[in-house]
């Protein structure tokens, strides 16, 4: 309504067709919203630390607990309460926000990136590359996630890269896979075998004719690969085999609560909830950009959808 | 035409020597695996002359396209040699054929496949300009928008993707992307076939230009024979993998020698108007047998009313028959007289029992 169609130079491609669908869509205007915040929270972490006075590992034995040494609720000192050693969980999830976007942006990042790029090629050569490069992702996708993470953990201890590494050598495989199938049918086009004629290189082929066309598959894999990094991070954090105390993250956040939680909820519930936020957001997000981008009414059975009985 | 044209000018831009082109095929069985060849192209030899326009006719499936994307070396030949202005570039490299592939450019069938949707139609007729490095930046936009007004789109359209643009409006992309790099010889894959009729006109308008213009030689492959008519300069039928007849677009059509041609002619369609009193349509039987395996001898010896025992046996050579001149070949034991019909007309023995 804003742009007449025929005006000459109008150049609105399927990317600003999409962002334009993205725009009107609701649930992403709200998911958009909600991983904005955590992103600021995130990045003023350190300023609601000097604002409350409370650092992240501070203890409050005499404040922060009441003189059972039980966790005090949420209070006016303590906005979301405080932990089992009288920390103030403000503070404290806010700082883990930091550790659970992080390890979800750039491990999701790593394996895009790995993903795409091992995709790509092995579609493109076939042959031995294609057999060589489908059979590692097999044996990425046969490994078991959580006894590796142990059995790397056990040898090189408990890190933040650590669970970056491990979270994207498990993520890789399956961007990878999906790359390599779109990039079959792909290459069958003509316009692949007009770059050839042309004079084309493979390098080019695969960045300038095939790269663009998965790229919005890749957008939406992405958007749900996130929240998996997210979980899987504090899954490992839980488990003591990410993060290490006392620096926080919600995993670990969570760890601390499983002793408390008879008597107190709000060490359970806040880092809970902000988990369950995040996961929701960045997979509602995904479902929206994979409508924006691919707005097909059919597109509802997705393998993103898990089909309660 | 030149008369007196030097020697240069009497050696082919492309020739074809005995060129074959088979595709190996797995087909799994339950309990086996074994493999199979289709003989898309078989032993196929021709000259294509510089400054013409040689059309290559034939029905889906007989490897027009195949022996197109031989000739561009989007395939690799099987065998045979495959000759461009005097340099044999059947086994060239990749690397090799880049300098050549200045010269030699295509056409695609589909202007919607043969466009990247994802790209920008500056981007894409600019990318002959990129790959080899001739001009980039306001130079490469100066010359990309040239090349838009000269195949008739608006230069201002620059920045619009593919699917913003009609059928034949992508087909002049397509030309554009093609002639960018000033070729002398562009393969058309049915350049026209996925266009409306009132579209088809303009573009082989836009293609007779071009030639003018800057003399390109051009292989024509179409199944339509009445565009082959207007566009072409020499005829080469295509059967089964196998020239069958190639002639002067005048002879092609007013002597043709093979069966298979005539019944092609035949089922041409004709204006009330054009139609001199005995035209005869002739319905060939059965459908073409499988390039996997092919019949041998003449390859139409199974759907050919005039085929003998000998035709089954003895593969007919690509040769002037009758008393026609040296540039109109048939590969025909029994070729048909002119005005001799294909259905009254048996040479002189019995249809041979069938397999």
């Amino acid at each position: 309504m804003t742009m007449s169609s025929n005006s000459p130079a109008t150049a609105r491609g399927p990317w600003e067709l999409a962002l334009e669908r993205l725009r009107r869509d609701r649930v992403a205007q709200v998911c958009a919203a909600t991983i904005l915040t955590l992103v600021v929270v995130a990045l003023v972490a350190p300023l609601l630390a000097r604002l409350t006075g409370h650092g992240p590992t501070q203890q409050f034995l005499d404040v922060g607990l009441t003189p059972e040494g039980v966790p005090t609720g949420p209070s006016r000192a303590f906005p979301l309460g405080t932990d089992g050693v009288g920390r103030d969980l403000l503070v404290r999830i806010a700082y883990g926000t930091r550790v659970s976007l992080f390890v979800g942006l750039i491990a999701s990042g790593i394996a895009v990136l790995v993903g795409t790029g091992v995709g790509i090629a092995a579609g493109w050569y076939g042959g031995l590359t294609d057999r060589v490069l489908s059979r590692t992702m097999d044996v990425f996708l046969a490994l078991p996630f959580l006894i590796f993470a142990l059995a790397l953990v056990a040898v090189v201890g408990p890190s933040l890269t650590i669970s970056v590494t491990v979270i994207a050598m498990f993520s890789w495989a399956s961007v990878a896979r999906i790359v390599r199938s779109l990039t079959l049918s792909i290459r069958e086009n003509e316009f692949v075998q007009a770059a050839r004629v042309l004079g084309a290189g493979n390098a080019r082929i695969m960045f300038t004719e095939i790269l663009p066309n998965v790229t919005s598959t890749v957008i939406v894999y992405t958007t749900l690969l996130i929240p998996g990094a997210i979980v899987a991070e504090a899954t490992l954090s839980f488990l003591g085999l990410s993060v290490v105390p006392p620096t926080p993250s919600w995993g670990n956040i969570l760890a601390d609560a499983m002793a408390y939680y008879k008597v107190a909820w709000w060490f359970v519930l806040f880092p809970g909830a902000a988990l369950v936020i995040t996961t929701m957001a960045f997979n509602m997000l995904g479902d929206s950009v994979r409508d924006a981008l691919d707005p097909r009414p059919d597109q509802g059975a997705g393998n993103t959808h898990e089909v309660a009985p | 035409m030149t008369t007196t044209g030097d020697r240069r000018d009497a050696e082919p831009l492309v020739r074809l020597e005995h060129v074959v082109k088979e595709f190996r095929v797995k087909s799994a069985g339950i309990f086996s695996r074994t493999q199979e060849r289709v003989h898309a192209v078989s032993d196929v030899t021709l000259d294509i002359t510089r400054g013409e326009t040689l059309a290559l006719v034939g029905e889906t499936g007989c490897g027009k396209s195949t022996l197109a994307r031989c000739i561009v070396r989007l395939h690799d030949l099987t065998s045979g040699r495959l000759i461009f202005d005097g340099q044999d570039i059947s086994t060239a490299s990749q690397a090799a054929l880049r300098p050549i592939r200045r010269r030699m450019q295509m056409v695609f069938q589909d202007p919607y496949g043969s466009l990247n949707p994802r790209r920008r139609v500056g981007s894409i007729i600019g990318d002959p300009f990129d790959i080899h490095g001739i001009a980039q930046g306001a130079e490469r936009v100066r010359r990309v928008q040239q090349l838009m007004e000269l195949v008739g789109l608006n230069p201002e359209h620059y920045n619009r993707f593919p699917g913003d643009f009609s059928g034949g409006q992508r087909q002049r992309v397509g030309i554009a992307r093609a002639i960018a790099l000033e070729p002398d010889f562009i393969v058309c894959d049915e350049p026209v076939s996925a266009l409306d009729v009132s579209i088809q006109a303009q573009i082989l308008n836009l293609l007779a230009e071009l030639q003018e213009k800057r003399g390109l030689t051009y292989l024509f492959i179409s199944h339509d024979l009445s565009v082959v008519r207007h566009v072409s300069d020499r005829v080469a039928v295509m059967y089964l993998g196998a020239v069958v007849e190639v002639a002067p677009v005048r002879a092609l059509f007013a002597h043709a020698r093979h069966p298979y041609t005539r019944a092609l002619l035949s089922a041409m369609p004709v204006p009330a108007a054009e139609r001199i009193g005995d035209h005869e349509e002739i319905i060939l039987a059965g459908d073409p047998p499988s390039p996997m395996d092919p019949p041998g001898g003449c390859r139409f010896h199974p759907r050919c009313p005039r085929a003998t025992a000998r035709c089954a046996t003895e593969t007919p050579s690509l040769v002037p028959r009758l008393a026609d001149d040296a540039d109109h070949r048939t590969a025909c034991h029994y070729p048909l007289a002119d005005g001799e019909s294909l259905l009254s007309g048996r040479v002189d023995g019995v249809l041979e029992g069938q397999t």
